[in-house]
């Protein structure tokens, strides 16, 4: 009687400690060790990466971040909707924290779904200073598992972020180990004749650029979960049972492509906001993102959960398992990523002239459809040899004779599982397919479950160009770095359309903090709202922001090295509520982008 | 239970309390590392290596430069030095301080002095330089000197990387020297005066850090710097094999 009571009177407790919850993290030097390498980094509370932090929608928590460091830290809630001065980013929202002090965040929860927080201060992130977030959504999920677990990616390098920062300042391709080699001249020379080789080869040497710049990074550890891929991560589940696997790619820079060989994964969630279930063979995760699939596995087997990086020069491997202890094989690492010139098509002022030899090579056309009024004209030793499966028995119209200006836009072939992706440049070398010929995820799959907005015309449009030049690792928005940048302006209650104008080789995960980036993928009132948005090679990206949160925010592309080097905004966001207003109407700052 | 409620309103009051302080705060202007340009320095030894000739002269040389800077100006220090063993004297003793900027988007512009102190005369210059790198991969460096006596050369670095593998590296190298006018102290004469040629075959062993090789080097006087040379008794053609690390750091 007496326990029931207890328990009765703790149960009512709960709900009222729940609404006011507080949290401790502490910010120290950890030992990460990844199977590979054993290596000095930061992690939370004692170890790297560090805790679940497990939140409910409603609550209002309260953190209290002790540095243990000898150097200031941050922490930033990614992708949190919450006041600007606890977003966690030095210089914008707040000082940052000193070695030795304890600083509280407190704030409301206002979501559900699956986040992550991280360090905003110098290279701690890449050096380990990563969590994850779970927050427990007050209403009903529209879908249903009996399990659940935290995929948190990583790509830890033996090498501190200072280190890489400054090698790759001294040699842009200090770690690239995937480089066009006399070998694979050869190789092409046999695939696609020696003058087209060659061509080719000037072609990017004249530009100076490297079809093999698809990662900055090579030479890291993929980690799930803090465990490396002999250390081996595994998540237990009986058959027949549905599992929620949250992935967050808490990457310093490496884009992991996702299979679960033997498993269909159901995407629900992206970026912690419920999207129309849709059923997939593989995804691609670009930096900062989350992504929550369902699976249910039905037999007493291990499945591997095999996440190869984009470039193919390193993965991550998990196992979920009936029991500890039990592995399914670990897929191959596919052949490495080339760029195509299609890649290189956004940037300024390039010479289309030294498009001759051009090379399709990686096309795998597994479909004919769609090809009607396919267009090929003028281009000179453009080399179709390598198509495996073309099929041009029912392809009618199709004129190869005189054409002038190549029409890429009909190239949509293979509807089902094809390299096409309106999302990539079209041909490009990045475009990625599934290891079992299946269904991989495109952007353009995503549409909103419960759209949290009304569909409303933006107020106007703010064109942002990914600039950057990588012989001299320079990175930058509309050819300016931060340090010389002013910020960008936005008004309280307006809608804004950004416009994401890639001109650069690399892939750019753009991350707004405190506001939503709803994604244009064409289904209006549906477009997914995120809050990091991936701009390929050579693509024009757009998506429309609800200007609903006050004060100063942070916007940069996500890959560490390309922040730091410049590929960095702030955002100051003026007017606003009654109570915001004072705070704006401080801020004596000049200037400003638009 | 109204015990329970009273906790709440106190925890709610309390939050108020601190968001309404939170309020009072003014927005801060970014005064943090990342809103200043990125200073960064490195350090690095083309060639680091052991020169052994068809002639038996065997020879310590290094090319190396440090820099420090941001990617609006750099203060570069580069050094080369051949050292010949036997006689322990430098046959080559060259050291340039120089700033540099960037004028293209694969080009920097430098300015320095550069002072040579080998076995004999010494020589100061000032330079001007270009040094990036040209379409087709080629690193290309090119400088135009002029001594304290006014003689004026030019001097052109270009080298050109082959790789077998991504670890095993071919690089070819070509330095060629003319100048305007004779400096005969130093045994330099008008025109074409020397070039030099390498190929180095190189393993990277630890990161782009240390990379060993082997490789062969060809050294060749011409027109008046030949004839000056023969005069004093010195050969003009020389080949060398050699043993020698890339380092970097």
């Amino acid at each position: 009687m007496k326990t029931r009571l207890l328990t009765g009177l703790l149960s009512l407790l709960m709900p009222a400690m729940v609404m006011a919850g507080e949290y401790d993290l502490t910010v120290d030097r950890v030992k990460i060790d990844t199977g590979d390498f054993v290596k000095e980094g930061i992690g939370y509370n004692g170890a790297s990466p560090g805790p679940v932090m497990r939140f409910k929608e409603g609550e209002n928590v309260k953190i209290n971040v002790t540095n243990n460091l000898d150097e200031m830290t941050s922490i930033h809630w990614h992708g949190l909707i919450l006041p600007f001065d606890q977003d966690g980013v030095p210089g914008i929202s707040f000082p940052g924290i000193k070695p030795g002090e304890t600083f509280t965040y407190e704030f409301p929860i206002q979501q559900a779904g699956t986040y992550w927080f991280h360090s905003h201060s110098g290279f701690q992130e890449p050096d380990g200073a990563y969590g994850s977030i779970v927050i427990e959504p007050e209403g009903r999920e529209p879908f249903r598992y009996d399990r659940e677990y935290v995929v948190q990616l990583t790509d830890k390098h033996p090498h501190s972020g200072d280190r890489i920062m400054r090698n790759l300042k001294m040699m842009p391709d200090y770690y690239n180990r995937e480089q066009q080699t006399v070998g694979e001249f050869f190789s092409d020379v046999s695939k696609n004749g020696l003058m087209n080789t060659v061509s080719d080869r000037m072609a990017w040497g004249g530009m100076r650029m490297m079809k093999a710049d698809v990662e900055d990074i090579h030479g890291f550890t993929g980690l799930i979960n803090g465990k490396g891929p002999s250390q081996n991560w595994t998540g237990i589940f009986e058959p027949g049972e549905r599992i929620r696997l949250r992935f967050i790619n808490s990457s310093a820079m490496t884009y992991f492509d996702i299979r679960i060989p033997g498993l269909d994964m159901t995407v629900v969630q992206a970026d912690g906001n419920n999207v129309q279930p849709v059923s997939v063979d593989e995804f691609r995760i670009g930096v900062a993102e989350t992504y929550d699939v369902i699976v249910r596995p039905k037999d007493e087997q291990a499945y591997t959960i095999f996440a190869e990086s984009m470039g193919r020069s390193g993965y991550a491997r998990a196992t979920l398992a009936p029991e500890e202890g039990m592995e399914a094989a670990v897929p191959q690492l596919r052949e490495p990523a080339r760029l195509t010139m299609a890649d290189m098509s956004g940037m300024a002022g390039m010479d289309h002239g030294s498009m001759a030899g051009m090379d399709h090579g990686d096309m795998n056309m597994s479909s004919s459809e769609g090809m009607g009024g396919m267009d090929h004209s003028s281009m000179e030793g453009m080399d179709h040899s390598n198509m495996k499966g073309m099929d041009h028995s029912n392809m009618e119209g199709m004129d190869h004779s005189g054409m002038s200006g190549m029409d890429h836009g009909s190239m949509a072939m293979g509807k089902k599982g094809g390299p096409s992706d309106p999302f990539y440049a079209k041909g490009s070398g990045l475009v990625p397919t599934a290891a079992n010929g299946g269904k991989f995820l495109s952007y353009a799959d995503l549409k909103a479950q419960d759209p949290l907005y009304e569909l409303r015309e933006p107020t106007r449009e703010i064109e942002l160009r990914l600039t950057g030049n990588m012989e001299r690792y320079t990175w930058s928005i509309n050819g300016v770095k931060y340090e010389d940048a002013d910020p960008i302006r936005l008004k309280y209650g307006e809608r804004v359309r950004f416009k994401f104008v890639n001109e650069t080789m690399m892939t750019h995960p753009m991350h707004l903090h405190g506001m939503w980036s709803i994604l244009d993928v064409g289904a209006g009132q549906w477009n997914p709202i995120k809050h990091t948005i991936s701009v390929n090679p050579g693509t024009t990206v757009y998506m429309e922001t609800e200007v609903d949160e006050p004060g100063q925010w942070a916007f940069h592309c996500h890959l560490s090295y390309h922040a730091a080097a410049g590929m960095f905004r702030k955002v100051i966001v003026e007017g606003g509520p009654e109570s915001a207003q004072a705070k704006t109407d401080v801020l004596v700052e000049d200037g400003g982008e638009v | 239970m109204s015990c329970i409620r009273s906790i709440v309103a106190v925890s709610v009051l309390a939050s108020i309390g601190v968001s309404t302080a939170v309020t009072a705060q003014e927005m801060i202007s970014d005064t943090t590392a990342r809103k200043q340009p990125l200073t960064t320095w490195g350090v690095q030894f083309e060639e680091f290596e052991y020169r052994y000739s068809d002639d038996d002269e065997e020879l310590g040389v290094w090319n190396a430069d440090a820099f420090y800077g941001t990617d609006d100006f750099k203060v570069r220090l580069l050094t080369t030095g051949e050292y010949e063993i036997e006689e322990q004297a430098y046959e080559t003793l060259e050291n340039q301080l120089v700033g540099q900027i960037p004028i293209s988007k694969f080009f920097d512009a430098k300015a320095g002095v550069r002072f040579d102190t080998p076995e004999g005369p010494d020589r100061t210059y000032a330079v001007l330089g270009v040094a990036g790198l040209a379409p087709q991969w080629f690193e290309i460096d090119a400088n135009l000197y002029v001594s304290n006596d006014g003689d004026t050369s030019a001097e052109l670095d270009a080298e050109y990387e082959l790789l077998f593998t991504n670890y095993w590296i071919l690089a070819a190298t070509l330095d060629a020297s003319v100048a305007f006018s004779e400096d005969e102290e130093i045994g330099v004469g008008k025109g074409l005066v020397s070039t030099e040629t390498g190929l180095r075959l190189s393993y990277d062993l630890i990161d782009r850090a240390f990379s060993p090789y082997v490789g062969v080097v060809h050294e060749r006087k011409y027109g008046d710097s030949a004839d000056l040379a023969e005069a004093s008794g010195g050969g003009t053609e020389d080949w060398f094999a050699v043993i020698g690390a890339r380092i970097a750091f």
